[in-house]
């Protein structure tokens, strides 16, 4: 029986086994290869995508829980072709990414961080952030960068006001 | 080692052909620094090219890159170097990779070797272009070419300037004869502007959009993805399986036996499950019932292991590689004798992106997607497999998750050529995360007896290094013979520390356990010995640790690497050795006290020609260990991009810092205990301290910089644990028990 969620603001609808987890989904049936597959157990969070706005781990994720709720991969957070997501554009400026195979997975975790602290301690970048293994250790670049990240969504709010 | 670049007219002029009106020049890029068995053997000949400048009338300057990037910054580096001499504006440029064609190039990305060995070869390539273009110009103009000159992309001359855009001197320029490469005029570096730059990554944008597209990611039509079991034990055999269950789970097309074996292979081969996407086939691996026969290796452990170490230890060692002086009768007379056991333990790559591989075979050709170091070997494996000259065989070379060595090995891609000849379709294989860590090529494990002579002054007088290790080298050699070679020192058998009596001793012990170069090799244990053992004698002799070092490094003086037969090949240079040391001292104020329960401690080594000194901060008790701060320091000669050279800092500190605190490979019963980051831990952002990278300003040519820090962090971090607590840990990684 088919299930139908939204992706990236589209309305999907895919007929699999309802206990096929959503990172397999994505990238097997879908060829939406932006999201990770690290270790199938949600201990490194290289397959983190946005789930009604919360970062979740989609390898451990059956599809069929997210069946009517609104799925987030990294294709879909940047707002246009040329209009990244501040996360994205904070990890170009610190030049985050070495090997870069982590970073979907960071970006995410990152802006789901921010969504709901906008100005995050690096105690709160800890708890966010600390799900998320990069082997290359980009960890003090991925630190700057979400705190640039923070202050440039904090300039825009207030030009916006 | 700079390799005499040849030029190949023919070539030349056939390839400038088929690229419509295109500048192409082609060099030969040298990894001087890796010299890989495997690859050695498997190669006979020298290739004459293994890169191409090819500009293009569209104003192009594109790099066909034979080096694969693994996350270390080849793509951008290069690339660099090459702009440089070129004078091209560096938004003209970018990076393509190339195809797998031994002919052509000659692939292989290792050893810290991109920048070092591409270095000379790309200068002069890109001096050659830029001779071509003013020549062009210059006749164009009917000028003598002495009165141009090339700047940002154009040739220009004369008051008021004129100018062409290379793009539109491609034509006649690549009708001009190729300069000798070896005459072509580099430039002055003074008159750099591209080299010594801090510029962002070429690939950034795609990989913080998920665009980046690694070996993993490979989508074919009508493609299959598979899993393999494998005996979990060391060279276990399958005896028989039984599918029934497998087959039954929805999305399972097949399920067959593969056999691996030979050079490359890390197990003999097992059950292929393939399916209609990834998941299925690991479902269907679940479902599987096969029976092992498990072999010798099921008696093998890491405590059998240590056993042999010990027993090794207790003999007299099989193989003395280095014998300067008497250093058993300087040590049978010292005022004063240190003596310390160093114990490693096995360690894994973990890439992020585990081990995968797209093979389609046809009955005339194949084409293969590899995420690899050494892509010019998975074409041979394929090619075998097939039964295909390689030439038939197209290797798509894709980014890297990851590499760390780990990918320089072909079994992930002979089991991928093995599935998809009796499948017949596209098919991945693609490694779980338990796959890749219990079925990795690992460090090898290694235990050290060190033993130091004082005199009353605290002067070295004698040295002694005794090495028991699962070796690389007996791995990887045809007989299993016991021969170790230097393979296990590196420059651990370089001792820049002046003593008159070194002696160095090596014992093989036996395991089953695949093993191969693991981020910095030999290094990562030679320098952990060397420099916690320097340590040990400063407090021995009671003097300040980075104060003895210098006063042992004596005079700037270069010492010749040991074993490699030529004085002159990169010898040692104490001055540089000295000169990083101070700089992670000074950047990290060495002299500054710290409050209690907080040490601070120092390491340096010398390893792919490059200085890298760390300066570790740590509080320590008996029950706890935070590291709170890393100053590193490096002489990497010049620095082509210093951005990407702090990245690769950063990483080799976080790399050695998980070696060093997290968690060891062990085995039991044969097999790898380990399986995924529950029980093989790597460091998370909570853990990860600030790392400062200070580079020292050089104009000598450039060195490795991807590894030379690996060595450094490891003893820094013990350094600094005795300094805060008294406590000498001498075994890695560091376990809390330890620190009681």
């Amino acid at each position: 029986m088919a299930i139908i969620f939204t992706l990236n603001g589209k309305s999907q609808s895919v007929d699999v086994s309802p206990d096929m987890p959503l990172l397999w989904v994505l990238r097997d049936t879908l060829n939406m290869t932006g999201t990770k597959f690290g270790c199938g157990m949600a201990l490194c969070g290289a397959c983190t995508v946005h789930i009604n706005g919360e970062a979740r781990r989609s390898c451990i994720t059956p599809v069929s829980d997210v069946a009517g709720k609104k799925v987030t991969t990294i294709e879909g957070l940047a707002m246009g072709e040329n209009h990244l997501h501040p996360v994205q554009q904070a990890w170009m400026e610190e030049d985050v990414p070495q090997c870069g195979y982590c970073q979907s997975g960071q970006i995410m975790s990152a802006a789901a961080l921010l969504s709901k602290k906008p100005n995050p301690t690096d105690s709160d970048i800890d708890d966010a952030m600390s799900g998320n293994i990069c082997r290359c250790g980009t960890y003090q670049r991925i630190r700057k960068a979400i705190h640039r990240a923070a202050s440039s969504m904090a300039s825009k709010a207030h030009s916006a006001a | 080692m700079a390799t005499v670049p040849l030029v190949n007219r023919r070539e030349f002029l056939k390839t400038g052909a088929a690229g419509g009106a295109a500048l192409v020049i082609g060099f030969h890029l040298s990894p001087a620094a890796f010299a890989d068995q495997a690859q050695d053997q498997e190669k006979k000949t020298p290739n004459p090219f293994d890169a191409w400048v090819r500009i293009t009338p569209d104003n192009r300057v594109t790099l066909v890159l034979g080096k694969s990037e693994m996350g270390q910054g080849v793509y951008t580096s290069l690339p660099m170097i090459l702009a440089e001499e070129l004078c091209a504006d560096w938004k003209q440029v970018h990076v393509e990779q190339a195809p797998t064609n031994p002919k052509v190039y000659d692939l292989g990305t290792g050893g810290s070797g991109s920048v070092e060995g591409s270095w000379l070869p790309l200068r002069q390539a890109g001096a050659a272009a830029r001779e071509m273009l003013i020549a062009a110009a210059a006749k164009k103009w009917e000028v003598s070419p002495d009165t141009c000159k090339a700047k940002d992309g154009y040739v220009v001359h004369g008051h008021p300037e004129r100018s062409f855009r290379y793009g539109e001197l491609v034509a006649d320029a690549a009708k001009l004869e190729i300069p000798n490469l070896n005459k072509v005029s580099l430039k002055n570096s003074n008159d750099f502007t591209i080299v010594g730059r801090e510029v962002h990554r070429l690939d950034t944008a795609d990989k913080s959009r998920g665009q980046a597209k690694f070996g993993i990611d490979a989508r074919i039509p009508g493609m299959l993805y598979a899993v393999v079991a494998r005996c979990p034990v060391f060279e276990g055999r399958v005896v028989s399986f039984d599918a029934t269950k497998a087959k039954a789970v929805p999305g399972v097309r097949d399920v067959f036996e593969i056999k691996t074996s030979g050079r490359g292979a890390s197990t003999t081969g097992g059950v292929a499950v393939v399916a209609d996407n990834s998941w299925a086939a690991i479902e269907g691996r679940k479902a599987l019932e096969v029976k092992w026969d498990e072999g010798a290796a099921v008696n093998e452990s890491s405590e059998e292991l240590r056993k042999q170490f010990l027993d090794n230890a207790a003999q007299p060692a099989k193989n003395v590689l280095r014998n300067d002086g008497d250093a058993d009768a300087a040590l049978g007379s010292a005022s004063k004798k240190v003596e310390a056991i160093y114990e490693l333990p096995f360690a894994a790559h973990v890439c992020m992106e585990p081990m995968n591989c797209t093979v389609h075979i046809r009955p005339d050709s194949a084409e293969a997607w590899v995420p690899s170091q050494g892509p010019q070997w998975a074409q041979e494996v394929i090619a075998k497999a097939a039964g295909l000259p390689p030439e038939k065989v197209t290797v798509h070379t894709t980014l890297m998750g990851g590499g760390f060595g780990r990918r320089y090995q072909a079994d992930f891609v002979m089991e991928a050529a093995e599935v998809a000849k009796i499948s017949g379709k596209p098919v991945m294989v693609l490694w779980t995360r338990e796959d890749d860590m219990q079925h990795d090529f690992y460090r090898p494990a290694s235990y050290h007896k060190l033993e130091g002579a004082l005199d009353s002054d605290g002067k070295l007088t004698a040295y002694k290094h005794f090495q028991t290790s699962t070796s690389i080298a007996a791995k990887w050699s045809q007989k299993g013979a016991d021969d170790p070679g230097l393979g296990e020192f590196g420059t651990g058998a370089t001792i820049p520390y002046t003593t008159p009596n070194i002696r160095i001793e090596y014992t093989l012990a036996h395991s089953s356990a695949p093993r191969a170069w693991w981020r910095s090799v030999e290094h990562s244990s030679s320098g952990f010995v060397m420099e916690s053992f320097i340590d040990e004698l400063a407090h021995a002799s009671g003097q300040d640790s980075l104060a003895y070092r210098l006063k042992l490094l004596g005079d700037s003086r270069k010492i010749p690497q040991f074993g490699e037969g030529r004085e002159d090949y990169h010898p040692l240079d104490t001055g540089r050795l000295k000169g990083v040391l101070q700089l992670a001292a000074e950047k990290a104020g060495w002299d500054k006290p710290l409050p209690k329960g907080q040490g601070r401690g120092i390491a340096g080594f010398y390893s792919f020609f490059t200085y890298a000194a760390a300066v570790a901060e740590v509080s320590a008790s008996n029950s706890a260990l935070k590291v709170n701060r890393i100053v590193c320091a490096v002489d990497c000669g010049r620095a082509v991009n210093p951005n990407g050279v702090r990245a690769q800092v950063e990483s080799a500190a976080i790399y050695a810092l998980t070696a060093t605190v997290k968690d060891a490979i062990t085995v039991e019963r044969g097999r790898v205990v380990q399986a995924n980051f529950n029980n093989y831990g790597m460091i998370r952002m909570n853990e990860a301290p600030p790392i400062e990278v200070h580079i020292v300003p050089s104009t000598e040519a450039p060195t490795g910089i991807g590894e030379p820090t690996v060595p450094v962090i490891a003893p820094a971090i013990c350094n600094a644990i005795c300094k805060a607590t008294g406590k000498r840990l001498r075994r890695l990684p560091i376990r809390v028990e330890d620190l009681a």
